[in-house]
């Protein structure tokens, strides 16, 4: 028996895969998860994975929450160690109470373990070895007989996981027979040989309701394909090489002709960044809706463009799926740590608009929204996903589309109106919102055409370095700007409970542990009042939700408290008022980690301060 | 002068096109280019081979990168939208634009530092593409716009105005065309109106990635002795394969030629190139031996110019793409949006 009493609990915990990378593991794992949310309930799976194709560890993390939780929580209750690279580490990182389950093949030695928590052993390799001769089903059938044992373990309906085993080898049947036998051949070992189910079970509930299984860069993709862009082009990068894989995927089965079978799009692969940025603004210059897919890195390369897009004025739609930096930094662990790039890239004075989604749900409607945006304000669209919504998958809202929704291509004057003798100045701010028209090259053989260039032309596109028509032109695209506060997605606030003086504000990913830290921090006796930023520039409510309280954190995931500058910076707030929070160690920001360091922070203040006499 | 506006008015008797312009209506705005810069015949060329073509003007879109080349689009077809875009880039931002409308004809300009030092990369890969497009370098072998630094195709050897002597060996982007894959690669040279404009009309003609290399020497810093871009010496060493006659598929055929003296080969389009050999031995649809001439004539110091290569039935990154004959940026929501149907049975499936 343990020294801690075996954690029990229904429906609320966290169960972490260890393995090795290319052994085939992610599949099983998946299937798990999914298992779980087929039983009715919510669960958050999150893919630790490095920069390798084989051999080095990987982790996949299932937190299994009933209440809704999605957020990353922090330690590990079921640790499931297949991997004797990172025993030790992975057995350190067990709660107390906790339970390890091993492939005790090859005996260990006692002081491999841990007295406070319950060691399962099966002997995995042993039974594969006895049932496979295949060196390669011994190892891709272990996974699903590891399967196989939880599904006892954790008592979960073994019918769901055989359905899901159907649905998975859908049209390859063959597989279907010996990955259920296999799947068996796990659940009666542990039957016959284990103490079945253990403290923590899954329960069938009804808390999934419609929600959807689905990683964040097919959702982004997917909206690309709603929003109508025509033209993606890219460089592969990690995390974003499946956002473009996915817009790859959907097109080939949504935007082909059904008549002549050709593509109602066009994808390049381009040679690097630069030139995928150059495609972009080239066919958006030329009217069609366009994108591409990168991270920290790739926009570090593009910057040059990024500025002609603002100053030449021509819509692109960037999704930059961040990762840690700087450098290479760690390419396959999340952050938020592109904020200050994107919103001033580029040389000279630029501001660009930016996009914080915080699922795959959001992901789709502002994948789909950036592109009215950027042909709107003809600008560049910075839509700022990270690597744990992109590549995770994640327990999302459904996603929706209006029919009667319609396209705003913006201010594009056509052929008809320059015959019938409209005035026509590139740059000419006719309506004061600081949006001038375009034409489309080819538009009119004698009226509308134009030249784009770097350099600083007039309101009639001529070139200039006088200084009083370039201060005018800047002016403009301030005033630019201005219009989209009203235009881009504005932030959510939830009040507290009770009056209260401080607030806390976040953004993207953090969105799931910062809802979960709300409870723990009001459990703690503290209220807080939330906003969640979606979009810069700011809407006017980020400046009064600042101003109404005495001070307000800002949650974020990257060193430099990126977030909390251009607030500083943007509204012109004292920096004292503005509490940084800051997680940045590449995992996932987790709800213990904020409700920790709000409540500390809170508790502090409200000690009294003792009276010294002397 | 070229402070002063261009004046619009011209000879009443000015000769018309088949579109009824003349070739006024191709003119763009007055150069500010140095007086007697070859990018200014060039340029002079551009115009003369549009007209002939009766191009509507609109139709073309212009694009170019940064440089004295780069300037050019602005002097040229002022009806047409052009784009000085970033140094190097033209490639990319030519082959985004092609995606968007398949239906106009792209003209990229640029020049030997914008090509085949800042720009190699793009140059390479748009030309491997087969972006349907006319490609030119207007290639003085030096940097103007900053006053006289060597680019990558001023030869080993040659001297710079200032006296420096180049030690790097130089590009030749027609050599890097030709292994690339363009569809049609030519040489010519800015003196040389009579061989240029037809290059050209025959590359706006041609569908695939067209690529034309133009000597154009800088009179304000690459004309002297010692330069291997200047006049002098390009006339000196100019080794023309071929002279072209360019016949639009509109026209007939009105040149009578001498049996065994001319190759003529139709293009996708129809249009017919008419060649008088001047180089016995020249294979014109062969890449192979087309390199093995221009390296050897390069050793000899020659510099080969004409009609080097033509892949006649050549295929463009459209084709490639199988995209649709609309131009992409002609679809709306009912092409482009699968709708709520689609999506709900999406998320169907990842439940």
């Amino acid at each position: 028996m343990p020294t801690a009493t075996p954690i029990s609990r229904i429906n609320d915990f966290v169960i972490r895969f260890a393995n090795v990378n290319g052994s085939g593991s992610a599949s099983a794992n998946e299937m798990f998860a999914r298992a779980v949310m087929r039983m009715g309930v919510p669960v958050a799976p999150r893919n630790i994975f490095p920069s390798n194709i084989q051999g080095l560890p990987t982790w996949y993390e299932v937190r299994v929450s009933e209440a809704g939780h999605l957020g990353a929580r922090g330690g590990t209750d079921l640790m499931v160690a297949m991997n004797p690279q990172t025993f030790d580490r992975d057995i350190a990182g067990i709660e107390p109470g906790g339970y390890l389950f091993y492939d005790s093949t090859k005996p260990l030695p006692p002081s491999k373990f841990r007295d406070d928590i319950t060691v399962i052993g099966v002997p995995l390799t042993a039974i594969c070895n006895r049932e496979y001769t295949d060196p390669r089903q011994r190892q891709l059938f272990k996974n699903i007989i590891y399967v196989g044992v939880l599904t006892a373990l954790l008592d979960i309906d073994v019918k769901v996981v055989e359905q899901l085993i159907g649905e998975q080898y859908k049209g390859k049947d063959k597989l279907i027979e010996p990955n259920i036998k296999a799947l068996h051949i796990g659940r009666d070992y542990a039957i016959l040989n284990l103490q079945c189910p253990l403290g923590i079970k899954i329960r069938r509930a009804n808390a999934v309701g419609d929600r959807i299984f689905v990683e964040g860069n097919s959702a982004a993709a997917l909206g690309a394909v709603y929003g109508g862009a025509t033209v993606c082009a890219w460089y592969p990068i990690t995390p974003s090489s499946s956002l473009a894989d996915a817009f790859t995927k959907h097109c080939a089965k949504f935007r082909v002709d059904p008549d002549s079978k050709k593509a109602k799009y066009a994808i390049i692969q381009a040679e690097d960044e630069l030139a995928s940025i150059g495609i972009v603004i080239g066919a958006g210059w030329n009217g069609a809706r366009a994108f591409t897919a990168t991270s920290g890195p790739g926009i570090s390369l593009m910057q040059e463009f990024i500025g002609l897009a603002y100053f030449a004025e021509i819509p692109a739609v960037l999704f930059d799926v961040q990762r840690a930096g700087p450098s290479t930094g760690m390419p396959t662990r999340t952050q938020q740590c592109d904020i200050t790039s994107c919103v001033y890239a580029s040389h000279g004075d630029t501001k660009h608009v930016l996009l914080f989604p915080e699922d795959p749900a959001e992901a789709f409607d502002f994948g789909a929204q950036a592109f009215d945006l950027a042909d709107r304000l003809q600008t560049p669209i910075f839509v700022m996903l990270d690597l744990d919504i992109g590549m995770n998958q994640h327990l999302s809202r459904p996603l929706a589309w209006d029919d009667s929704r319609k396209y705003d291509r913006g201010k594009v004057m056509t052929g008809a109106e320059l015959e019938a003798g409209k005035d026509f100045g590139r740059y000419l701010d006719v309506d004061g919102d600081g949006i001038p028209y375009r034409t489309y090259p080819g538009t009119h053989p004698t009226k509308g055409s134009f030249f784009t260039r770097g350099t600083s032309r007039d309101r009639y596109a001529r070139y200039t370095e006088e200084g009083a028509p370039y201060v005018d032109n800047m002016q403009r695209l301030i005033r630019k700007l201005e219009t989209a506060k009203d235009m881009v997605p504005r932030p959510l606030i939830a009040t507290a409970g009770k009056p209260t003086k401080y607030g806390v504000l976040y953004y993207g990913s953090t969105s799931p542990a910062m809802d979960e830290a709300i409870h723990m921090i009001e459990a703690r006796g503290h209220a807080l009042d939330r906003m969640r930023i979606r979009a810069f520039p700011f809407h006017s409510s980020v400046n009064s939700f600042v101003a109404d309280h005495d001070f307000v954190f800002v949650v974020e995931q990257n060193r430099d408290a990126q977030m909390r500058s251009l607030i500083v910076n943007e509204c012109g707030i004292d920096p004292v008022r503005l509490v940084p929070i800051l997680h940045y160690d590449g995992t996932p920001i987790t709800a213990r980690f904020i409700a920790k360091a709000i409540g500390d922070h809170l508790d502090k203040l409200k000690v009294k301060p003792m009276k010294v006499t002397s | 002068m070229t402070y002063l506006a261009k004046p619009k008015f011209h000879h009443p008797e000015l000769p018309k096109n088949a579109l009824g312009y003349t070739h006024r209506d191709y003119e763009g705005t007055v150069s500010t280019l140095c007086a007697g810069c070859g990018h200014d015949s060039i340029t002079s060329a551009i115009i003369q081979a549009c007209f002939e073509l009766s191009i509507e003007p609109h139709r073309v879109a212009k694009i170019s990168g940064i440089g004295c080349s780069s300037k050019t689009p602005t002097y040229f077809l002022g009806n047409s939208h052009g784009f000085n875009s970033v140094h190097g880039r033209m490639p990319s931002v030519l082959t985004g634009a092609n995606l968007a409308n398949r239906d106009l004809i792209y003209l990229g300009v640029s020049g030997d530092g914008d090509s085949a030092s800042i720009g190699l990369g793009q140059f390479a890969h748009c030309l491997r593409r087969g972006v349907n497009m006319v490609y030119i370098v207007e290639n003085n072998g030096v940097y103007g716009l900053t006053k006289g630094q060597f680019s990558a195709t001023a030869d080993r050897g040659s001297k710079s105005k200032r006296g420096f002597i180049n030690t790097d060996n130089s590009i030749d982007l027609v050599a890097m065309a030709l292994q690339l894959g363009a569809s049609f690669v030519a040489r010519s040279f800015s003196g040389d109106k009579q061989q240029l404009v037809p290059i050209i009309k025959a590359a706006i003609a041609h569908k695939g990635a067209a690529f034309i290399d133009v000597i154009s020497p800088c009179v304000a810093f690459n004309n002297h002795a010692g330069s291997t871009k200047s006049f002098d010496f390009v006339r000196e060493h100019n080794e023309a394969v071929n002279r072209l006659d360019f016949i639009s598929s509109r026209m007939p055929i009105e040149i009578k030629y001498e049996p065994g003296t001319v190759e003529v080969v139709e293009q996708h389009d129809g249009s017919k190139l008419a060649l008088r050999k001047l180089a016995a031995d020249y294979e014109l649809h062969d890449r192979t031996a087309a390199l093995g001439f221009l390296q050897h004539h390069a050793a000899k110091g020659q510099i080969v110019t004409g009609l080097l290569y033509v892949e006649p039935e050549a295929e463009d990154l459209h084709a490639h793409l199988r995209t649709v004959d609309t131009p992409l940026n002609a679809l709306d929501e009912k092409d482009l949006c699968p709708g709520q149907t689609v999506l709900k049975k999406f998320n169907d499936s990842l439940r």
